[in-house]
């Protein structure tokens, strides 16, 4: 599809940030529970809240749970993660909830990602001797842990989507099949898709590797293989998302990030 | 109870569960004025080399006027539980972190913190020590518990765990892996809230972070209020006391004690203030200008609000 609908837009009248916050805005469905982590699935989660899904319940680990997103939170705590919501209380109660098994959905972002959607939010270089220090798990990990599928929302380059992370903050499969399981992670939890301004992946269901399952517009598999430093699986039948609509980006330029933090 | 792995990480605080329950004892549970300066507060319950704690995260109910004058009185070699953004950001900035347990500090939307980035790239600061938001909320809250661990199921497989100070041990109940916490048990803690008595019973409106924890956690704990309350404006709502007086050693009156921080119901943050301390901290010159402006030369927290501006303030009320 090369947005030639006449309610879509060419690639020329969105950026990459806005291609990011509307695919994953469509990943969340109404009336179910997601923890939303800083940045990027804020402005998701409010775009999901005026469109599809207006019973989105987002969940922020300080403890706002239910907020009405009408105001884009500029931190995880803050007032607007607990705007008209259903509850305020604190961290230990919100990832409790997640380890007691109540939240579905885990976004998240990160600095790289590997095949089997273990992230590193920590470190570039060795941990000791760093070349990079970044800021470090904060909720990333209890997330990666404790949600039921997780969503990680990332660019895409070969810096980012590399085969050995300098160190993993986030359990997605670990070392493959079974290894959450063995390392004493809840069973049935693990890395469910990956959003970028490239494509959406998910993983294989026996080898728990990355696996291309849909291009962004005007993207190619090859485009995708070009920017990824590890050999990334592709699915038997590759979809195309659509361009964000006239509306997705209206409301996203107008309300969601009205004073332009971000797109 | 079989340990399968044990994190290589130092253990930057000892969870010294016994000595807490002695400090504990020796507390004064009598109904004494506790307020005080900040300057008095930080003179008298702050020593290098201390082990702090702040609450809450990113620019949210920081207490700022109180890191403002540990800056100003240059309690050094500080050991930090390493949670937040803009407080954290001012020690860095200003040298006086030797150790830190760290779980987050960046500048949220405005990305990696650059203090923190100078601090560890540089090796001034000797350890640090890395855990999930969780872990250190929960490692307060064995504390709290009294005990010395908790098990939690965060931090398992990956190199967070490899690298902090937890350990992986077999469930003596399930048999399945299980990672044990050490309690962090502060020296000091700092906490700002919407309200407290003279005696420092607190009140905080909104999300209550990780306070009721890090509270029972201090073995000295700083509290700073927007404003001070008649002990029967505590008395009438019991139920919102996060944090009964025996807790707290000092109570400071600090309005607008978060700026640049936000004080939910209250204030918003101050967004042209934090970019103003972004840009700053981006180079070491320009840090010590910032620090110099609104920090070494400024004798106080009121002096501080005069510089920033009445008409400022109120505007942040109103927003």
């Amino acid at each position: 599809m090369k947005g030639n609908a006449h309610s879509y837009n060419s690639a020329a009248e969105y950026n990459p940030t806005e291609l990011l916050i509307c695919t994953a805005s469509r990943l969340m469905q109404d009336n179910t529970t997601a923890f939303i982590g800083t940045g990027i699935p804020m402005l998701a989660a409010s775009l999901a809240q005026r469109l599809h899904a207006p019973n989105l319940v987002a969940i922020f680990e300080f403890g706002g749970t239910g907020a009405i997103l009408d105001q884009l939170p500029m931190a995880v705590g803050e007032q607007n993660t607990f705007h008209r919501a259903l509850a305020a209380s604190g961290i230990c109660d919100i990832v409790e909830t997640a380890q007691r098994g109540f939240i579905e959905y885990g976004f998240l972002g990160g600095a790289q990602i590997d095949p089997y959607g273990n992230l590193n939010s920590t470190v570039i270089g060795d941990y000791n001797n760093p070349k990079v220090r970044l800021p470090g798990s904060g909720g990333g990990n209890d997330v990666g842990s404790h949600c039921w599928q997780t969503i990680a929302i990332i660019r895409h380059d070969k810096k980012r989507f590399v085969e050995r992370l300098d160190f993993v903050t986030t359990p997605g499969y670990l070392s493959g099949p079974g290894a959450r399981e063995r390392a004493g992670l809840p069973p049935g939890t693990g890395p469910f898709r990956v959003v970028t301004n490239l494509a959406v992946m998910g993983y294989h269901p026996i080898s728990k590797r990355m696996m291309l399952m849909a291009l962004q517009p005007g993207i190619t598999v090859e485009d995708v293989h070009s920017n990824t430093a590890f050999n990334l699986l592709v699915a038997d039948e590759v979809e195309h998302n659509p361009p964000p609509t006239t509306q997705e980006l209206k409301l996203l330029r107008e309300e969601v990030d009205r004073d332009k933090l971000y797109i | 109870m079989q340990v399968i792995q044990s994190g290589v990480g130092e253990l930057i605080q000892t969870p010294d569960i016994n000595a807490f329950r002695e400090w504990n004892r020796e507390k004064p549970t009598a109904l004494i004025d506790k307020t005080m300066t900040e300057a008095q507060a930080i003179d008298r319950f702050v020593n290098d080399g201390d082990y702090i704690g702040t609450e809450l995260y990113g620019t949210v109910r920081c207490p700022m006027s109180l890191v403002y004058e540990i800056v100003r009185q240059g309690k050094k070699d500080l050991r930090i539980a390493g949670q937040g953004v803009l407080e954290l950001d001012m020690l860095l900035a200003a040298h006086l972190v030797k150790a830190l347990d760290i779980t987050y500090i960046g500048l949220e939307v405005y990305g990696v913190s650059n203090c923190l980035r100078r601090e560890v790239e540089s090796g001034r600061i000797e350890r640090v020590v890395d855990w999930s938001n969780a872990a250190i909320a929960w490692r307060f809250k064995a504390a709290a518990m009294g005990v010395p661990f908790i098990p939690v199921r965060s931090m398992l497989g990956t190199d967070t765990l490899k690298y902090s100070a937890a350990k992986v041990v077999e469930c003596p109940f399930t048999g399945e892996p299980i990672c044990l916490l050490p309690a962090l048990i502060l020296d000091v803690g700092l906490i700002h809230v919407h309200r407290a008595d003279q005696y420092g019973n607190a009140q905080i409106d909104g999300i209550s972070g990780f306070a009721a924890e890090l509270a029972r956690a201090s073995k000295r704990l700083l509290i700073s209020a927007e404003e001070i309350v008649d002990t029967e404006t505590i008395r009438s709502q019991p139920d919102r006391t996060t944090i009964p007086y025996y807790l707290v050693d000092a109570v400071v009156e600090a309005p607008f004690g978060s700026h640049p921080g936000e004080m939910c119901y209250a204030y918003m943050r101050d967004e042209a203030h934090i970019r103003e301390w972004v840009e700053a901290s981006k180079k070491e010159r320009s840090t010590r200008e910032y620090l110099d402006k609104y920090i070494y030369s400024v004798a106080d927290h009121h002096s501080y609000l005069e510089l920033v501006g009445q008409d400022r303030l109120e505007e942040l009320r109103r927003e």
